[in-house]
């Protein structure tokens, strides 16, 4: 991976700026109305920046993944939702740059990507599979034209009437295993979604999840990913999705953290000579923040290592497995934790909606965190492993 | 040792499809075997022939078919028997 430290910090510079401008401004009407931050992907767009990550080979931005893991801190920082929608989209562009395997069609795609800063849905949970990633009930089916096509029933797709293309695992074809799984990049013209729920969640609202029957026609076999869906998620999906969130629910925890500091900061200016007895629950809140910060940073920093080797398939081992499964339960915990003390911290003024203290949103959309992919589902993976893993 | 291996299959690896019928590249996960049901595969494997899978080995290009998990476990056994 090489990385170009001052196209990297320029290109952080100009995401901070939008996460002032525009993700900060409209966050709380984004969350109130539950509606999509068009001001902050606009402005993402704008500075290509959905295209960031794609190597500059193929006209991308070659941004190191470090730096787009910051820049969803910075988005996170100012609006959980804007910071979601980006992180989820990096999440399906990462994937397929990894695993492009030279495929000309991929490629022709993520070009596309670049001129046109398309925007990536996934599709991954489904109705009947009991919330298991690694199952699929849905199938790339042969159609009479000679093509491909599919009908996915799913319970939540993030920004799906907001996506350009959609991400979706399959069953490999109608006679395959439910974990026989493949990838399909759906273009836009490709799908019909039928909406199938209302979108009036605790928290992360603007992502606008809700559930769809998604249904694809006219799909050329290319536009299946060669790597089967169970390395995909292991060496790539997985890690990747894991590290991007949890680097945004810091980024939410972080903010609750700094009103919370800015609370404590007033108070001591009305008394001056005095610490307020406020300072010392913030004390305790830095301390549950530096966790989270330091479990977040190391589990970047070991991903970036294996992503380095030659023999990606490290990624694969239980105990990588274990490792980011950790990350996510221990992230998606720590995070609300960390907001519900900076509550603590602001009392009534962090409980109001609408003073420079609240810590309302920040609370509930991090306590979506162990939701997406549940904690417990994850834990019974772990529990399986743990029988034969030795050195985690 | 690929019958003792294809016999471990038959009794944890929850196929829907007869053991019998698995050749010996079979892909395993594509076979429908959960990677849950892999994990009961593994520790009958350690049990029956006595080895420990390293972590290092703890990955699904080893667990793939009959043959890959054969050369695995041959490999653990040769190691044993120098040490």
């Amino acid at each position: 991976m090489s990385v170009s430290v001052d196209r990297d910090r320029a290109f952080l510079d100009a995401i901070d700026h939008i996460a002032e401008e525009h993700a900060a401004p409209n966050a709380d009407a984004v969350d109130r109305e539950a509606r999509f931050p068009v001001e902050t992907i606009a402005a993402l767009r704008e500075l290509e920046g959905l295209s960031a990550f794609i190597p500059t080979e193929l006209g991308g931005g070659g941004i190191a993944f470090e730096t787009i893991a910051a820049a969803c801190f910075e988005l996170g920082r100012r609006c959980g939702a804007s910071a979601m929608v980006y992180a989820m989209h990096q999440i399906q562009v990462v994937t397929i740059v990894r695993h492009l395997e030279d495929s000309p069609w991929f490629e022709d795609y993520l070009r596309l990507l670049v001129a046109e800063q398309r925007l990536i849905a996934s599709v991954t949970s489904e109705i009947g599979t009991g919330g298991d990633m690694g199952r699929s009930v849905a199938a790339v089916t042969p159609t009479p034209e000679g093509d491909y096509g599919f009908e996915k029933q799913a319970p939540t797709v993030s920004y799906g009437m907001h996506a350009d293309d959609l991400f979706v695992t399959l069953r490999r074809s109608p006679d395959s295993e439910p974990g026989d799984q493949v990838v399909v990049l759906a273009r836009k013209e490709q799908i019909a979604l039928e909406q199938t729920g209302t979108w009036d969640p605790l928290g992360m609202r603007g992502t606008c999840s809700p559930g769809f029957v998604v249904k694809a026609a006219g799909l050329g076999g290319e536009q299946i990913l060669a790597t089967p869906f169970s390395r995909v998620a292991a060496e790539s999906m997985v890690p990747v999705s894991h590290i991007l969130w949890s680097h945004l629910w810091l980024g939410i925890a972080t903010d609750a953290f700094d009103r919370a500091r800015a609370f404590v900061r007033a108070a001591a200016k009305q008394k001056p000579g005095e610490t307020p007895p406020t300072a010392l629950r913030l004390s305790h809140l830095m301390s549950e923040l530096s966790l989270l910060r330091a479990e977040v940073s190391s589990a970047l920093g070991e991903f970036v290592e294996l992503s380095d080797e030659p023999d990606r398939e490290r990624l694969s081992t239980m105990a990588c497995a274990l490792r980011f499964n950790n990350l996510k339960i221990a992230a998606s915990e720590q995070a609300p934790k960390v907001c519900q003390g900076a509550l603590g911290v602001c009392g009534i003024v962090g409980f109001k909606n609408d003073t420079p203290f609240s810590v309302g949103r920040h609370l509930r959309d991090t306590m979506s965190a162990c939701l997406m992919v549940a904690n417990e589902r994850i834990h019974q993976t772990n529990a399986s492993l743990l029988l034969i893993a030795k050195d985690v | 040792m690929t019958e003792e291996i294809r016999q471990i299959i038959k009794d944890h690896g929850r196929l829907p499809i007869d053991a019998d019928t698995l050749a010996a590249n079979t892909d395993l996960p594509q076979a429908g075997m959960t990677s849950h049901a892999s994990v009961n595969v593994m520790l009958a494997l350690e049990d029956h022939f006595d080895i420990e899978f390293p972590d290092s080995m703890l990955k699904p290009s080893v667990f793939e078919s009959i043959a890959s998990i054969e050369a695995a476990v041959s490999e653990l056994r040769s190691r044993v028997a120098l040490s």
